[in-house]
């Protein structure tokens, strides 16, 4: 038994500006600007511009760069996976959360605990991100994007196939996938050619910067060509890459006849594809679906499970059937 | 089934007629039979099975997963179908997906005690795709915005050379599976044996009448009749059996069966009649308004029946007897028709009078004349020597209605069109001003919609002010401030319960944008009331 004060909700608090270290003086993927944040993946909700020093994995790093400008953090410390680093007394290691190139989980070993702080991750395998790896530990802070049995991610080849086969059928429109900048767009491209698919893909101004900075770190992404200066009626039959906004917006005019496809695991319930617009909704996630994350908390063997943004209900009773305790952990701006 | 899902699942995702088309053409292709029959009659509405309550399926959900996360999911999908096909938890089974046809081969035979376990069964072995289309047609209903007519657009196209009223001739005359009617398409056999049956004859349609067809239309070569404000239906009776068919070739007989009695049983000729329907009391036709309480009704109650009876004015006879008089001219076939009505005097049915005029002032005195007429629309002409048609053929028949009405609305909310439109805000709900009596304040209700009538360019000045005055977004649809005034025409406005604003347009367009035009200086509600004939 580790004395009362050694646990980790006296060493791990819910602030405003997000999960805060108390001995370590660190954030945890702030919201706000800090002095010390560490990072665990690119997304804009979890990585911001303006804190003093950020740790994070080197591609985060260089995510962040290429998003917000070079000098978007006061200093970065860049921390491969598997090392470890000391922050005054608390042990920190960054290991692949399978959610986006460069994206970690967080491993905090304090007074005989160790916390893992999962940020957002995916079991399903993806060519464009180190995959997940279970780290045994006392309390699992765990996402819940996708926290209700009716989430079931199919593998995405299924519905990349899907795409291919709509792409026969209607040849004479654009298909144009909605896909997130980072991350998603990367891996709807990889998958595609992993399909066989070898046409040039067109891109939104909005993906071209960070598809560039994926194949420079070595994610070879085929032949890219921007929408922009490219004749409409050559897009026929085509397939394009934009980020969601855009497919509701002038832009979208510029395509040939467009059939919106929208990329991502809200696609699973009908409604919400309806809404989006999207004729062909294809369920590609980049979250754990619900047996995925009740699978992961099992097997991280932690007897304390803390459940932060999404759909926290569903996986604390999971939790409490289990023998284990759950507790939502309310921190603010991190809705879908 | 897992093809039949997918189908399911892209047509509800797509708007288009073009794109539903090539989907449902895709699928007939490359599905066997007797699969895609079924899928047909599915389709169709014409396929007859046993279906099951939402409440069996809720019991069979709960009984399988833990009941405060079927709670939670339910509450979040807001489907119940869609919810338990997401989240079924399978036992594993040596079962294949069921195929269509053997749901509905093995559903027939199955008593109602044993349906759940069955049903069960087939869930453990289907995706959540297969899952949600048997759930959807288990409880009826698949509302994947497909019409029968539409799904017979389909079968024409993957044959070669037969058109949609070629499939809808002999629709009647064939049964699910439809082997022999995809034997036919696809020329493995001939045309189905439809004598005997009482089945649809596709309808010949009339062009608006523009300016320059005006000059041609002189008494020696065109009849005249009013356009009476129903709906064009066909009356059809083989030995003693009728049959009432809407415009689209749907069977409505259930629901009129004032009007599907044996024609009179003493000369029981067999016919095809032409005319439309209307509610008519102690021979005053009724608005068309009244006539909708009695349309898209599956079955009738007796006060129904005696509150609004039904009636046929007929303007056209297709067959008598064995004598199919389609290629005759119309004048021909109207002199049949005037014999065949004194001969048989059929219940509850009346020829469309006639007119006669001189020349062309005489017509347009006559069209001026019924100008605020509640139930006539305008004049139909018909060419003297036209034979029966079948669809809509550029100069034989014209339908001139009287001039369009217009009011002055301001437009409320947008939504995105699809296709080409799909980044483009151009479906617009347009309201009428109201004050309120204590502060005298001035608001807008809601008074119709309209997609068309603007051009490119306007919907693009349209689609900017949208974007530049949206006050609130529910889904794809934006709230506008107050401030984009819209001409609107409209066909005829009617009063209706069902709205706010207790009127209902049809076939509203936008006639001019009014730019300048303040939106309080709008057409007030009273204003727009006092427009119902």
């Amino acid at each position: 038994m580790h004395a009362r004060e050694n646990h980790p909700d006296q060493w791990l608090q819910v602030r405003p500006a997000g999960l805060y270290c108390v001995p370590g003086d660190f954030y945890i993927d702030p919201h706000a600007s800090v002095d010390r944040a560490v990072i665990t993946h690119g997304h804009a909700d979890h990585a911001r511009s303006g804190h003093g020093q950020v740790l994070t994995s080197p591609e985060t790093a260089a995510i962040m760069q290429v998003r917000y400008g070079k000098n978007c953090a006061g200093s970065f410390q860049r921390l491969e996976p598997g090392q470890w680093a000391d922050h005054f007394g608390v042990r920190l290691q960054l290991i692949p959360a399978g959610h986006v190139l460069g994206s970690c989980q967080i491993v905090l070993e304090y007074g005989g605990m160790r916390v893992v702080a999962s940020g957002d991750y995916k079991r399903a395998q993806d060519p464009t991100a180190a995959g997940f790896e279970v780290v045994p530990c006392d309390v699992f802070i765990t996402e819940a994007t996708f926290g209700l049995p009716v989430f079931v991610h199919e593998p995405a080849a299924d519905e990349i196939a899907k795409l291919l086969t709509s792409r026969e059928t209607f040849a004479d429109r654009a298909h144009v996938v909605g896909a997130y900048s980072l991350g998603k767009a990367q891996r709807v491209i990889k998958e595609l050619r992993q399909a066989g698919h070898d046409a040039p893909i067109y891109l939104h101004g909005a993906h071209q910067k960070l598809c560039r900075l994926y194949a420079d770190l070595g994610v070879d992404l085929g032949r890219l060509e921007p929408v922009m200066g490219t004749d409409k009626a050559s897009m026929k039959g085509q397939i394009v890459l934009a980020p969601p906004s855009a497919l509701r917006d002038t832009w979208a005019n510029r395509l040939p006849d467009p059939l919106v496809c929208t990329a991502s695991g809200w696609m699973r319930i009908r409604q919400r594809a309806k809404q989006s617009g999207a004729e062909l909704p294809l369920v590609i996630s980049d979250h754990a679906d619900w047996p995925d994350l009740q699978r992961t908390i099992l097997e991280t063997g932690a007897a304390e499970v803390w459940v932060t943004h999404g759909r926290e209900d569903a996986l604390v009773h999971f939790c409490e059937t289990q023998g284990l305790r759950g507790r939502a952990l309310a921190l603010i701006g991190r809705e879908d | 089934m897992k093809a039949f899902a997918t189908l399911l699942d892209r047509l509800v995702l797509t708007p288009q007629r073009k794109g539903k088309l090539a989907l449902l053409k895709a699928y007939f292709a490359s599905t066997p039979d007797p699969d895609r029959g079924i899928a047909l009659a599915a389709l169709a509405s014409a396929l007859e099975l046993k279906t099951a309550r939402p409440s069996l399926i809720r019991t069979l959900i709960e009984e399988r997963a833990d009941p405060r996360l079927f709670a939670l999911s339910y509450d979040y999908v807001g489907d119940l179908a869609e919810t338990v096909s997401l989240m079924w938890p399978a036992e594993p089974t040596n079962h294949d997906t069921p195929r269509l046809s053997e749901i509905v081969e093995t559903l027939g035979q199955t008593a109602r005690k044993d349906v759940p376990p069955l049903i069960a069964r087939w869930l453990d072995a289907s995706t959540p795709a297969a899952r949600w289309a048997l759930l959807k047609l288990l409880t009826g209903g698949l509302r994947v915005g497909v019409s029968a007519r539409l799904a017979k657009t389909a079968l024409a196209s993957l044959s070669d050379g037969l058109s949609t009223e070629d499939i809808e001739e002999v629709w009647h005359g064939v049964d699910p599976p439809y082997t022999a009617l995809f034997d036919w398409i696809e020329g493995r056999a001939g045309k189905p044996d439809i004598s005997g049956i009482p089945t649809f004859r596709p309808l010949m349609l009339a062009h608006p009448l523009e300016e320059p067809d005006h000059a041609q239309i002189t008494a020696a070569d065109f009849a005249a009749e009013y356009k009476w404000d129903g709906i064009r239906v066909q009356l059809v009776q083989v030995k003693g059996e009728v049959r009432l068919y809407s415009r689209t070739g749907d069977d409505i007989s259930r629901a009129f069966p004032d009007l599907t009695q044996p024609l009179n049983p003493s000369v029981s000729p067999d016919a095809v009649l032409d005319g439309e329907l209307l509610v008519v009391r102690q021979g005053q036709v009724a608005s068309f308004n009244e006539l909708q309480q009695r349309l898209n009704r599956k079955t009738v109650t007796k006060a129904m029946l005696a509150d609004y009876p039904a009636h046929i004015r007929l303007y056209d006879l297709l067959v008598e007897g064995e004598d199919d008089l389609r290629a005759l001219p119309y004048d021909h076939r109207r002199a049949r028709l005037e014999a065949f009505v004194a001969a048989v005097q059929p219940d509850r049915m009346d020829l469309s009078d006639q007119l006669s005029f001189e020349g062309w002032d005489s017509l347009e005195a006559q069209r001026a004349a019924v100008a605020d007429h509640p139930v006539i629309e305008g004049l139909m002409l018909k060419r003297r020597a036209s034979p029966y048609l079948i669809g809509r053929p550029k100069g034989h028949w014209y339908k001139w209605k009287r001039e369009a009405q217009v009011v002055d609305a301001v437009l409320m909310y947008a939504q995105r069109g699809h296709g080409k439109r799909s980044s483009l805000y151009s479906d617009y709900t347009f309201g009428a001003v109201t004050t309120d009596p204590d502060s005298g304040a001035l608001s807008l209700v809601p008074i119709g919609k309209a997609y068309s009538g603007f051009t490119d360019e306007e919907l693009k000045r349209i689609d900017k002010f949208v974007r530049d005055n949206t006050i609130d977004r529910f889904g794809p649809v934006r709230s506008v401030k107050a401030g984009l005034v819209f001409e609107v025409a409209f066909d005829s406005i009617h009063a209706s319960k069902r709205h706010k604003s207790g009127v209902a347009m049809r076939f509203p367009r936008i006639h001019r944008l009014r730019w300048d035009k303040p939106w309080q200086e709008a057409d007030t509600l009273e204003n727009v009331l006092k427009l119902i004939r």
